[in-house]
């Protein structure tokens, strides 16, 4: 498993996603997943960069767990910030028309519709958000 | 991301090439609120681009409803990852793609 450490902010994120594209292709991960992946990490991620710590500065910590003989990789976020469910947001309507459509809210359903496995829990004042995805 | 424009009387092709995400598509935005003015038809050429996340799809919406209002937005060329992420959020129905 690789664990990165970086300051929760949004300028890290080229730097999170290569080292998460490296295990996977280290893993063999397809293309497809390695972007349906990548987009659900900047997703996560950005959000704990933008919320997570209010005004104040803190880190993000992420685990990589790739599992190649079984196609399979989780990935897991934990922050020290206030209490954040992204699951418990409510979808959006996606049958809408585009002037219908608001403007936010999409990033975290992508995250629920491409991933295959995902989980919040509140533990030790940290939030941890797992997910997991398949590419066999 | 590179963005490359040809404007053509009302018409305006833009060409992106690389990763639309959280830290480039301001840049995106900024471009087409200084060039939308007066056009017709907007043409995005998605050949070159690799990658797309929740933020450049805001300002795909946001372009879409200007030109909804002023005349017509397609992209085409879109690639096979990108097409999907454009079906899981129902965008295939919104944006218009060739």
């Amino acid at each position: 498993m690789k664990e990165i450490v970086l300051d929760a902010k949004v300028e890290n994120l080229p730097q999170l996603l290569s080292i998460i594209d490296e295990e996977l292709e280290k893993a063999e991960c397809s293309m497809k997943g390695q972007m349906q992946i990548d987009v659900a990490v900047e997703e996560i991620f950005v959000n704990v960069a933008s919320y997570a710590y209010e005004d104040k500065s803190g880190s993000c910590t992420i685990e990589v767990d790739t599992d190649p003989a079984n196609s399979y990789v989780t990935i897991t976020f934990i922050d020290e910030g206030i209490p954040y469910n992204p699951l418990a947001k409510e979808d959006p309507d996606v049958t809408l028309s585009a002037e219908e459509r608001e403007i936010g809210g999409l990033g975290i359903f992508i995250v629920k519709k491409s991933m295959d496995k995902t989980s919040y829990e509140r533990k030790d004042g940290k939030n941890i958000f797992s997910m997991g995805y398949s590419w066999a | 991301m590179t963005i490359n424009k040809v404007a053509n009387g009302k018409d305006l092709i833009i060409s992106l090439a690389g990763r639309l995400d959280t830290t480039t598509a301001p840049q995106l935005d900024d471009e087409l609120k200084g060039s939308l003015a007066g056009v017709e038809k907007l043409e995005f050429d998605f050949s070159k681009l690799e990658y797309i996340s929740s933020a450049g799809l805001r300002v795909l919406l946001s372009a879409q409803k200007v030109m909804n209002k002023q005349g017509s937005m397609v992209i085409k060329n879109v690639s096979e990852e990108i097409n999907e992420i454009f079906e899981v959020t129902g965008f295939v129905d919104i944006l218009t793609i060739e």
